[in-house]
Parts: structure tokens; sequence; C-alpha cells
């Protein structure tokens, strides 16, 4: 037997191969599919058209998140056309045998938030959902990553899809984070490092103390956004912590089933003289809060400094300068203090219950900025429930917000909530893009803390200034 | 068969030398809603390609009409951003057969291998020169030589190979697809799943 030192993306990756194609692809096995209203319709039909049923419906599971509306959930969902997506969902879910959190459900959300709420995300798991943010399961040590709605349709006809394994990168972060910098602040460090493409064609593990010593809620918003920088997906260890937020989740197994399943994921670490293709390392305190200034997630900063001069990066400086220009941004000015119009709280990056606590704890006592529209929207039902549960709603209320009802929400603006063209918003979900949140909006990435900041003070705010 | 076989793709080409092209751009998600896989084309960088009005922009190549073809020529990280296969679907609709691009984002790439696309991912030096060639006249070839493996500029005969897995390149030239593949070891699947205690 050999002893070679493996990493843990290889001890979960190779446990999953099923063949191994020459000068190919590895035909890999899927343990568990999260499908939503968007991508799944066309994989459906595909099925149908070639005749095909679904081999495990059990490992799939279905929620509609996207294109839900996040007020009046009870009434009939206005637009036409996201009605017959999430009417699909369901018809489908029906048809094939497939668990359904439908609007209205209490289990209902962001799939990427109830998969790990509801105990459906395990340790050394294989994940895939056709959305590229399913990376956000790589924090309990499961490989984990999006999928197109041809590779739906393979999981669905054989549970299976191809796929050429990645090179491995670390990322290393030590240290003792500094005051107001939470874990969207360091993945948006990361990122702005390595930039928006830095890390194509790999899959990234987290490792070092600030990791370590971060909840699952704050490992879940770093793997949520190792797409950012270009990664398949990104993964964490799984420890102490993992197995506390785990246990006793409804479909985490339980008993006999539990011991077992934990002498296996204690075996899921990245051997001492395991090889990596390549790592970095970053020292913790170097990490200030964040914020983007321009349209990709690489184009990060930390609040305290000025826009980059494009002579100072790496890249195309006509892109730069068209980036900002769609920005209305100019090079080497300061973000601190610029006008924000809308604030939004939530998306699979930012809308679990820390999140929420770390928006109240600016808010509480203060006053929501009359030039601010805010949208505060949890991640799921669950996450709605605590928000009530632990007071927060009335510091909320008192402050002059409203809570909204689940779901993506202004991530992606497929509803009604999207940010009107060259309106200015500090949001705390996970793209900047051109028109990501509206066409012709502008959005400025950053945490719960600078999002609060800026709701309270109707500019873009160092936070450490309101703590 | 899932798509249309691709060997030898003689064209001109559509140029956009613009860095991290996401998928945001390429379809925007406004444009998710369809429960069918038909009419992406009419909205692929639809708000690059057209004013608030929906009168085009006329500086945005699509709407030059000197510049057409079934290859589009990106620049570097192209693809970046969602899972959303409709963003192939989208440049598959409109008519173009290969995306060239010194660097294509993961995921965009297997999507766009999965429905019929190919990537051809040149060296910058030759995207730069693809780019010259163009910009000197909008009428340059380029020919995509799957089975060679191998993208020429006609007029100048400047050539580079590109990368592609076995197994890609033969579905690809056959018009086979991925779960034909998968289809074909359903047994060998079943077998695997009963051992995976899950
Ligand atoms: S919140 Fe945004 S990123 Fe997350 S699943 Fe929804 S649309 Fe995708």
């Amino acid at each position: 037997m050999s002893n070679k030192p493996l990493t843990l993306f290889d001890k979960v990756w190779d446990a999953h191969v099923v063949r191994k194609i020459e000068d190919g692809p590895d035909v890999f096995f899927i343990d568990r599919h999260f499908i939503h209203e968007v991508t799944s319709p066309v994989a459906f039909l595909g099925l149908q058209s070639r005749g095909l049923g679904v081999m495990f419906p059990q490992h799939t599971f279905a929620t509609a998140d996207h294109n839900t509306p996040t007020i009046n959930q009870h009434l009939p969902v206005e637009d036409g056309l996201s009605a017959i997506q999430l009417k699909a969902l369901e018809t489908n879910s029906a048809k094939y045998g497939i668990s359904h959190w439908g609007l209205g459900n209490p289990k209902n959300g962001i799939v990427h938030v109830v998969g790990p709420e509801n105990g459906i995300t395990l340790p050394g798991m294989t994940i895939v959902c056709g959305d590229s943010h399913t990376s956000t399961h790589g924090a309990f040590g499961a490989i984990a990553f999006g999928i197109g709605t041809s590779e739906v349709e393979m999981v669905l006809s054989s549970q299976c899809i191809m796929q050429p394994k990645p090179k491995k990168m670390r990322i290393n972060v030590n240290g003792a984070l500094s005051k107001a910098v939470t874990p969207k602040d360091v993945v948006l460090y990361i990122i702005a490092k390595l930039t928006a493409a830095g890390a194509t064609g790999y899959f990234v593990e987290y490792a070092g103390d600030v990791f370590e010593n971060m909840s699952m809620e704050g490992r879940m918003t770093v793997c949520n956004m190792s797409i950012e920088m270009g990664a398949r997906g990104g993964m964490i260890a799984p420890d102490e912590t993992t197995f506390a937020y785990i246990k006793g989740r409804e479909k985490a197994p339980k008993g006999e089933a539990w011991d077992k399943a934990l002498v296996y994921w204690k075996t899921l670490k990245t051997d001492e003289g395991a090889t990596f293709d390549i790592e970095y390392h970053f020292d913790a305190a170097d990490i200030e809060p964040m914020i983007t200034y321009g349209t990709n997630p690489g184009m990060g900063m930390s609040i305290s400094k000025s826009i980059p001069k494009a002579a100072d990066l790496e890249g195309g400086v006509a892109s730069y300068a068209k980036s900002l220009a769609y920005m209305g941004f100019e090079e080497d000015e300061q973000m601190i203090g610029k006008k924000v119009d809308y604030v939004f709280v939530g998306s699979c990056t930012n809308g679990r219950i820390e999140d929420f606590r770390a928006f109240a704890s600016i808010v509480k006592g203060r006053k929501k900025a009359d030039n601010i529209t805010a949208w505060i929207v949890p991640g799921s039902h669950i996450v709605e429930q605590q928000i009530k549960d632990e007071g927060i709603l009335d510091i909320l209320t008192e402050a002059g917000f409203q809570l909204r009802q689940p779901g993506c929400s202004a991530c992606l603006a497929m509803n009604d909530d999207k940010i009107p063209a060259g309106k200015y918003a500090v949001s705390t979900s996970n793209r900047n893009f051109e028109g990501r949140q509206g066409p012709g909006a502008r959005t400025m990435l950053a945490s719960p803390l600078m999002a609060a900041a800026a709701a309270v003070t109707g500019v873009v705010t160092d936070p450490r200034d309101l703590l | 068969m899932a798509y249309d076989k691709f060997t030898i793709l003689t064209s001109t080409a559509v140029p956009m030398p613009v860095e991290n092209v996401d998928t945001d751009q390429i379809i925007p998600a406004r444009f998710l809603k369809a429960t069918e896989r038909k009419g992406f084309g009419d909205n692929l960088f639809k708000d690059w390609r057209y004013n608030n009005d929906g009168s085009p922009k006329q500086d945005f190549v699509l709407n030059n009409p000197i510049y057409k073809g079934k290859i589009l020529v990106g620049g570097k990280n192209f693809g970046s951003g969602s899972s959303r296969e409709h963003a192939a679907w989208a440049i598959y609709d409109y008519g173009f057969r290969c995306v060239v691009s010194s660097f294509f984002a993961d995921i965009f790439k297997g999507n766009a291998l999965n429905i019929g696309i190919l990537p051809v991912q040149v060296s910058p030096v030759f995207l730069d020169k693809i780019f010259t060639a163009i910009e000197a006249n909008p009428e340059t070839e380029l020919e995509v030589n799957l089975p060679a493996q191998t993208i020429t500029i006609l007029a100048t005969g400047e050539q580079e190979s590109f990368d592609i897995n076995g197994y890609k390149k033969h579905n690809m030239t056959n018009g086979f697809d991925d779960i034909d593949y998968l289809q074909a070891m359903k047994e060998e699947i079943k077998t695997f799943a009963a051992m995976r205690i899950v």
C-alpha cells in the first residue's frame, strides 16, 4: 500500500471517479445535486426528448430562488415568465420524484443557504448545481462546483458528469484579523491579489488559522466567492466547527451513522507533505475592510486606499478605463465619501444569520439615511426566523429598515429587485459585473458591516469609524 | 447526436478585443426566464448591442456590417462569471461555432464544448495577430482545423496549434455528446453508486 501524502481535494476527488478516460475527462460521480428554476427546465426537456429518466431522484433537491419575488410571496407570482419557470420546477420535481421546496415552503431559500442549513451538504461529498456559487458548499470539505444545463441533464440521467481533474492551489492566510475585517473582506482581498482570472483551472484549498478560526457562515462566504477568481471551487478541511454545525440538522446522519461518518470525516484533511501545483501565503494583518470600485470582483481595494492607476496594474488599459467609466469613477480617487443610493444585504454570499448580526451591530441605535433604499433579504426562511428570534428585526425596524422575504433578489436582479441605471449600490453579493444588479446599475461589493455603514450614513464609509 | 459535427471551419471573424467578457454581458440574467432553448441569439450581448429604446448601438461590433462570420474572437478571460449555459446557447444561436481567446473561464469552456462550440485558446501574441489582421482587413479569413488542431490566418499563413483532449475532439468531430457516453455505461455507474455509502 502506498503512503503517498494526499491533499484533501485528491482524497475526495479520487473517491468519486467511476472511470478514467484516457486523454479525456474522468467520469465523476455526484452525491448531491441541487436544482433551481432557471437552469433546470431545459435539462428536463432534454431528458424528455431523449426518453431518459432520473437515475437517483433521492439525490437531487429542488428549491425556487433565482427569480422569486421578495415581497408578497403568498400571492401568485406576477411576472409571467418567472411564474412559468417556477411551475416547471414544481411539475418536473413531482414527475420525477424529486424533493421540492417551492415558494412558501418553510424550507425554501437560496439553494446554497438551504443545502447546508438542512444537513444535505456534508463533508467528503461531491455536490453540483447549475449555479457557479455552488462552490459555497466547499466550506464543509466537499468538492462542490457549478455546472451548465447539459451537465444538469447528465446528473439527472446518470448521476455523473465528465470532468477533467483541475489543478490544485492552496491559499494560506495566517495571523489575526483586525477589527471590522470579516470573511467577505478576506475573500475580496484574495481575489484582488490573484485577479478575477487568477485561479482559473484550479481547485482551491483555503488553509491557515484565519479559516480555522472562522465560523461555518464565514467559511461559506469565502468558498462562495472562489469562482470570482476563476477557480472551479474552494474547500476547507472539516473540523470540530464543521461537525458542530452539522450535528442535529434534519438530513444529517444520526446515531450510529453519525459516529461512522465522523470517523471518515476526520480523515478529510491534507496530509503533511502533500503538494499543490501552486501555493499562496497571505498575512491576515495586511487585510483591511474591502470594497470594489470596478466591474469585476478582482477590482477590489482597501477602504482607506485610493482607486489604483491603470499603469500600476497588469492587464489591458482600455478594459480598465471602460470599467471605471461605467462606474463613473476616476483613477486615484478615494472611495470614502462616495454617494450611495442602494444597499443590498443578502445573497448566498452574505445572506446568513451572522451577516444580519453584523449589519445590525452597526445599525443599532442609528437611523437609515434618507437617500438610501435598502433591500435586506434573508437567504432562507430559517434565517428569516432567526432574525426575528434574535431581536434583529426590532433593531432593523427601529432604524427604519424593512425585512424582505428570502431569495436571490438583487444579487442577479431577475425579479423586481433591480438597481436602476446609473445608481450606486453597496452590495453584499458576489458580482459587480456591468448590469448584474439591473441594466446600468453600479455595484460596489463589500461586507455586511460596510453595507451597514453606507446604509446609515448615505455614503461609502469606513465601518471602523462606526464600531 | 446532439449538435452538428465540427471538422474544419473557414470563416471571417468578429473581433471583440475586450478582456473579462463575462456571462452577464453575453446574456443578461433577465433573459434567463425561458423554459426552452430557443431565441437566445437575439439577446446575445443585449446591453452592449442595444440602447434602452431598442435601437442598435452603432459602435458595437455586432452592429457593424463589415464584421461577420462564424468565429468570435474575444479578449483574455472570456466567459467568466456564472455557469449559465445560456451564454453558450446565445453564442451558438447567433451563428458562431467557434470562440477564440487567449484565456477562457473554465465553466464557459466546458459548456461551449458540451453544446458544440469550439473554444480555441491561442497565445496572447497570436491573438494580437488575429486582431491586427482583422483590423487591417475585415475580410480576413481564419481556418480552424479541429482534426489537425490548428488555427490559421489564411491571408498570411500564420498558424498556431491549440489543445483539446482526445475525448472531446472525438465527440466534436462526430457530433456526440457526454450524455450518449454516460448512457452507455449506466450499469457501471449503478455498481459504483451501490458501493458508495452516502
Ligand atoms: S444569491 Fe446570487 S449568486 Fe447566489 S445563487 Fe442566487 S443568484 Fe446565484
